[in-house]
């Protein structure tokens, strides 16, 4: 009951807020703060009976369950579950809902219940990616939470907002139609070998797939998530959609949805098909490693700060698709890790640049410079956020790209090694924003307010929540190892399973 | 005819009444408001009807010509759903037009009789019947704005094109008689797989040819689309939305029928002419309403596209295939209701809404409509928690179940492409207002009502569609089995 309020709520406050945007804007504000913070709640209520449960967790079980019936004519039915992973990524999304509510709260004053509604059904839309088990629940979820992202960059985004909307919602949905493909493929294929329909993930997991089925269906998966994550080189809405979004949706996309792409990989990629997930490793984890290269040196090249953290994303995200590929606990726990550090550094960047262009109106890096005498706490803060972007030992940051790269190593030692140099590119950039924007000599007066009580407050979480991951990771690490090596267990022994019947039919030819 | 079979065509019976009585009426009482309340009466009686039918339970078979069971209750229904949008919206319509009013309820309620029987049809006779009888039916209709010439131009060519497609059809009707000497559906079907046929397969192939050529006029796909874009363009609006709608909806379920009793898979040729017929409208409706800045004839091109996905259903066949195309068609059907609903409310007789531009910003003068109209595009684009999702799944999954992958990848990389056009109208609807604003006569009340109505079975269908679908799987048993 409590996953399904996790969806229920923001639906509910969504169209709260947007009844009462008309009359009462800060109403509309303060609901969907309040539905984020409730969202939260429960959230933190799960979490504690975690540490609770950890013995039965350890042996594969849901920490919650729901399940009813949807179209139970064609085997589809409501089931959502949590585990470990998808704890995390529910606190994550509550978290950061509630932070770019608060951080939009003077920026958006058009059309704001509207604003608000689109903002809470993203967040429906994320919690059920998370939580639905069922495949076809997954990818309602997952085309659901597109449109309200759409309207998000569409209405309230900038200058080139209306191309960018449009390029994110095609992107993503082509690939999106590509894993319904592969979801009907496997719902087929899963019929044929039981003669069930079912598009349970539980009873899916461990279907026999002969090779090239595995593979294609795969790729179909992997389409989606892919584009989602966004993986060098289907990167290209990303820049695009990051920099035109309004402030709070880009802290989503960055710090969110983004992390659904990677979230499907862990879930659903390598699970369902072990074999074909295991030969693709290889060819995964370096378009990881050139996502981090590329994202990297690109960003070094932009003018406009938006843009450039955008493909910073490019680059950390290439850390998460290392990791999870490597497919050993270590590298797991990195991926889940950088997921959430990934979306407080660079959400918070997100947030300082929308500062910076809703009073300087421009984005562009060649107009700013020595802004530190101005803003001296915006600087601070900046600085702390860059220092984490590349990864300073202490921070979260850090902690997860050490695992990873500790895992991946035992992976693949030579790509591990050019992944290292990303650390090298990230402080190039990292630096590169401090020194043009920050540092030097004003170029101009700036007319630009420091940081007010409320953005104090919103990078102080921010700032928290990263050193809290960077000294003390352990309760994350705990929470999410459960569900790890659970996945690893099914993705070995299913892979164990499917490899003996496929060698036999293997054989007959 | 006992009075079995009577109950049974007691909605025929009461649209023919009902015809005959708006028609009567209208030459003594010249009242708008009481032909529309006469002719709505009418179909809303052939509707409760339809609900306290004996083929409810088992098929009946009236006469040679005539069967009246689930299937066919289950495309009446759809089909009188929209002749009651269709007479809601034209009273609207046509409130301030000064030229005669009253007859094109009684059009309204023949081509509804026509489409009927078109669903109930066993018999190439009464297909062919049924057929003429909508067909002659819409002329009027189209045309009926007589002082636009648009509307003229509309109704000629859609005069011409479709008595020619007609004699396409009687032409292969009487070449397919003359092979198989029957021109009932299932005795052809038993002539067609008894394996002691003398076959003279041209003929045949001919007959068959030329059937789907005449059937393909009226379902507008590629390459019989030519008539749709200009005539949905100058239809009076409602009557566009008959036009996509009912006429769509009633060839499909003939050809449904028709089809149910070929194995098609058996057919290599035919299949593949359903094959590139269902490719060729999937590109060729998406490329030309790509560019597309006049909102109906988008609409025009997008249902090519969307008989195309229909087609893919076809290819597949197979009892999940039935199930598709009759679930596919009612999403299709009330979400296009739905969408030139509100070209219609947004339009008189005089001024029409036509261009994407003249919608801009309609999100900030008239939200629920614009809401309403975003819903519906949505569902045209296969959304989730639209009809339009659902339709497009089920379509997938026939593909799929009959592992057509090549026309699935194009159904996705088609998809994808309407996404784009559709989103430009979004776009425009929720962009800032343009000057001057807008003027919009206020929403009227039968136009609200309906259109509420419609989005609101576009929302239900797409979020909870398992009591629509247990219907379907009972009416839709025995086909494509």
């Amino acid at each position: 009951m409590i996953l399904l309020l996790l969806i229920i709520i923001p639906l509910a406050g969504g169209i709260l807020a947007w009844a009462s945007g008309r009359r009462a804007p800060n109403a509309s504000r303060a609901i969907a703060l309040v539905a984020a913070l409730a969202d939260l709640g429960l959230a933190l209520v799960l979490w504690s009976r975690y540490f609770d449960q950890i013995d039965l967790m350890r042996q594969g079980a849901w920490l919650e369950e729901f399940q009813a019936r949807w179209v139970p004519e064609f085997g589809i039915s409501f089931y959502l579950a949590i585990d470990g992973v998808s704890l995390l990524l529910i606190l994550l999304t509550a978290v950061l809902g509630a932070l770019s509510i608060a951080a939009s709260w003077s920026e958006v004053n058009e059309r704001v219940g509207f604003f608000h509604f689109n903002l809470l059904w993203i967040l429906a839309g994320l919690n059920g990616v998370f939580l639905a088990l069922d495949l076809f629940l997954f990818y309602f979820f997952w085309e659901v939470m597109l449109i309200p992202m759409y309207f998000l960059i569409g209405i309230w985004g900038h200058e080139d907002r209306i191309y960018a909307s449009m390029k994110f919602f095609i992107f993503t949905q082509a690939s999106g139609l590509l894993m319904l493909l592969a979801i009907l493929g496997l719902y087929y294929v899963h019929h044929q070998e039981t003669g069930v329909f079912t598009f349970n993930y539980m009873e899916l997991l461990g279907t026999p797939l002969a090779r090239g089925t595995g593979w294609l269906l795969m790729s179909g998966f992997f389409a989606a998530f892919a584009v989602k994550l966004p993986m060098f080189p289907f990167h290209t809405w990303l820049p695009d959609a990051h920099t035109e979004a309004p402030t709070a949706g880009s802290v989503i996309l960055a710090g969110l949805m983004l992390k659904s792409g990677a979230y499907g990989m862990i879930r659903f990629v390598v699970p369902l098909f072990p074999e074909a997930a295991h030969e693709f490793a290889p060819a995964a984890m370096a378009l990881g490693v050139a996502g981090i290269i590329y994202g990297a040196i690109v960003a070094f090249g932009q003018d406009d700060l938006k843009r450039l953290i955008a493909y910073t994303s490019v680059s950390h995200l290439g850390f998460v698709l290392l990791g999870i590929f490597a497919w050993n606990t270590l590298a797991l726990q990195g991926a889940v890790m950088q997921m959430l550090c990934h979306g407080f550094s660079t959400g918070a960047l997100f947030i300082l640049v929308g500062m910076i262009q809703e009073h300087l109106h421009t984005r562009d890096m060649r107009k700013m410079g020595g802004m530190w005498d101005t803003v001296p706490r915006m600087g601070g803060v900046a600085m702390f956020f860059a220092m984490a972007s590349l990864g300073l030992p202490g921070l979260g940051n850090f902690v997860a790209e050490i695992l990873v790269l500790l895992g991946a190593y035992q992976a693949n030692a030579w790509l591990t090694g050019i992944a290292t140099t990303g650390f090298v590119a990230a402080t190039i950039y990292s630096l590169w924003i401090m020194q043009k924007a920050f540092m030097g000599r004003a170029i101009r007066e700036y007319h630009l307010p420091d940081l007010s009580v409320r953005y104090m407050t919103i990078f102080g979480v921010m700032i928290l929540m990263l050193v809290w991951l960077g000294l003390y990771p352990k309760p994350v690490i705990e929470t999410a190892q459960t569900s790890i090596e659970h996945l690893q267990k099914i993705a070995g022994g299913a892979s164990a399973a499917a490899a003996a019947p496929g060698q036999t039919k293997g054989g007959e030819r | 005819m006992n009075a079995q079979e009577w109950a049974a065509l007691a909605p025929i019976l009461a649209l023919s009444a009902a015809g005959i009585i708006v028609l009567l009426a209208s030459a003594f009482i010249r009242t708008h408001a009481a032909a529309a309340w006469l002719a709505l009466l009418g179909l809303g009686a052939a509707f409760v009807s339809l609900w306290m039918s004996p083929a409810r339970t088992t098929p009946v078979t009236v006469t040679p010509l005539l069967i009246v069971d689930r299937f066919a209750l289950y495309f009446m229904g759809l089909i009188l759903v929209s002749a009651i949008a269709t007479c809601a919206l034209a009273y609207g319509y046509l409130k301030h037009f000064s030229d005669r009013r009253e007859e094109i309820y009684v059009l309204i309620v023949l081509s509804t009789l026509g489409a009927s029987v078109m669903v109930e049809a066993r018999h190439f006779a009464s297909l062919f019947l049924g057929l003429e009888l909508l067909t002659v039916s819409l002329y009027g209709m189209v045309a009926y704005v007589r002082e636009d010439e648009h509307a003229l131009e509309a109704g000629m060519k859609y005069l011409v094109l479709a008595a020619a497609s007609s004699a396409f059809l009687l032409f292969g009707i009487a070449l397919i008689y003359a092979e198989l000497g029957t021109m009932d559906f299932a005795r052809c079907a038993a002539a067609l797989a008894a394996p002691s046929r003398a076959s003279s397969p041209l003929v045949l192939y001919a007959g068959a040819g030329l059937l789907l050529t005449g059937v393909g006029f009226k379902l507008g796909v590629v390459p019989f689309h030519m008539w749709t874009p200009d005539v949905y363009e100058g239809s009076p609006a409602p009557v566009t939305a008959f036009l996509a709608t009912a006429s769509k909806g009633a060839m499909a379920a003939a050809l449904l029928r028709l089809m149910s009793g070929v194995r098609i898979a058996e057919y290599p040729a035919l299949a593949g002419a359903f094959g590139f017929v269902a490719i060729a409208s999937m590109f060729a409706g998406n490329f030309l309403a790509l560019k597309q800045t006049n909102v109906k004839r988008l609409l025009a091109y997008s249902s090519i596209t969307h008989l195309g996905y229909l087609l893919v259903a076809f290819v597949a066949s197979g009892a999940l295939a039935a199930e598709a195309v009759m679930y596919y068609l009612a999403a299709y059907m009330i979400t296009s209701l739905a969408a030139f609903g509100i070209v219609s409310v947004c339009s008189t007789s005089s001024l029409q809404l036509n261009t994407i531009d003249e919608y801009r910003g309609l999100y900030w003068t008239r939200p629920w409509l614009a809401a309403m109209f975003t819903a519906a595009l949505l569902s045209l684009a296969g959304i989730p928690l639209t009809a339009g999702f659902i339709g497009k799944y089920l379509v997938i999954s026939a593909g799929a179940g009959a592992a057509q992958w090549t026309l699935l990848a194009i159904l996705v990389v088609n998809s994808a492409i309407g996404i784009y056009y559709y989103l430009r109208i979004v776009v425009a609807m929720y962009a800032a207002p343009s000057e001057p604003a807008l003027h919009l006569e206020p929403l009227s009340i039968e136009g609200g009502i309906v259109l509420s109505l419609l989005t609101l079975a576009l929302v239900v269908l797409g979020v909870y569609p398992s009591p629509l679908i247990e219907l379907i799987r009972a009416a839709a048993s025995g086909f494509f089995s």
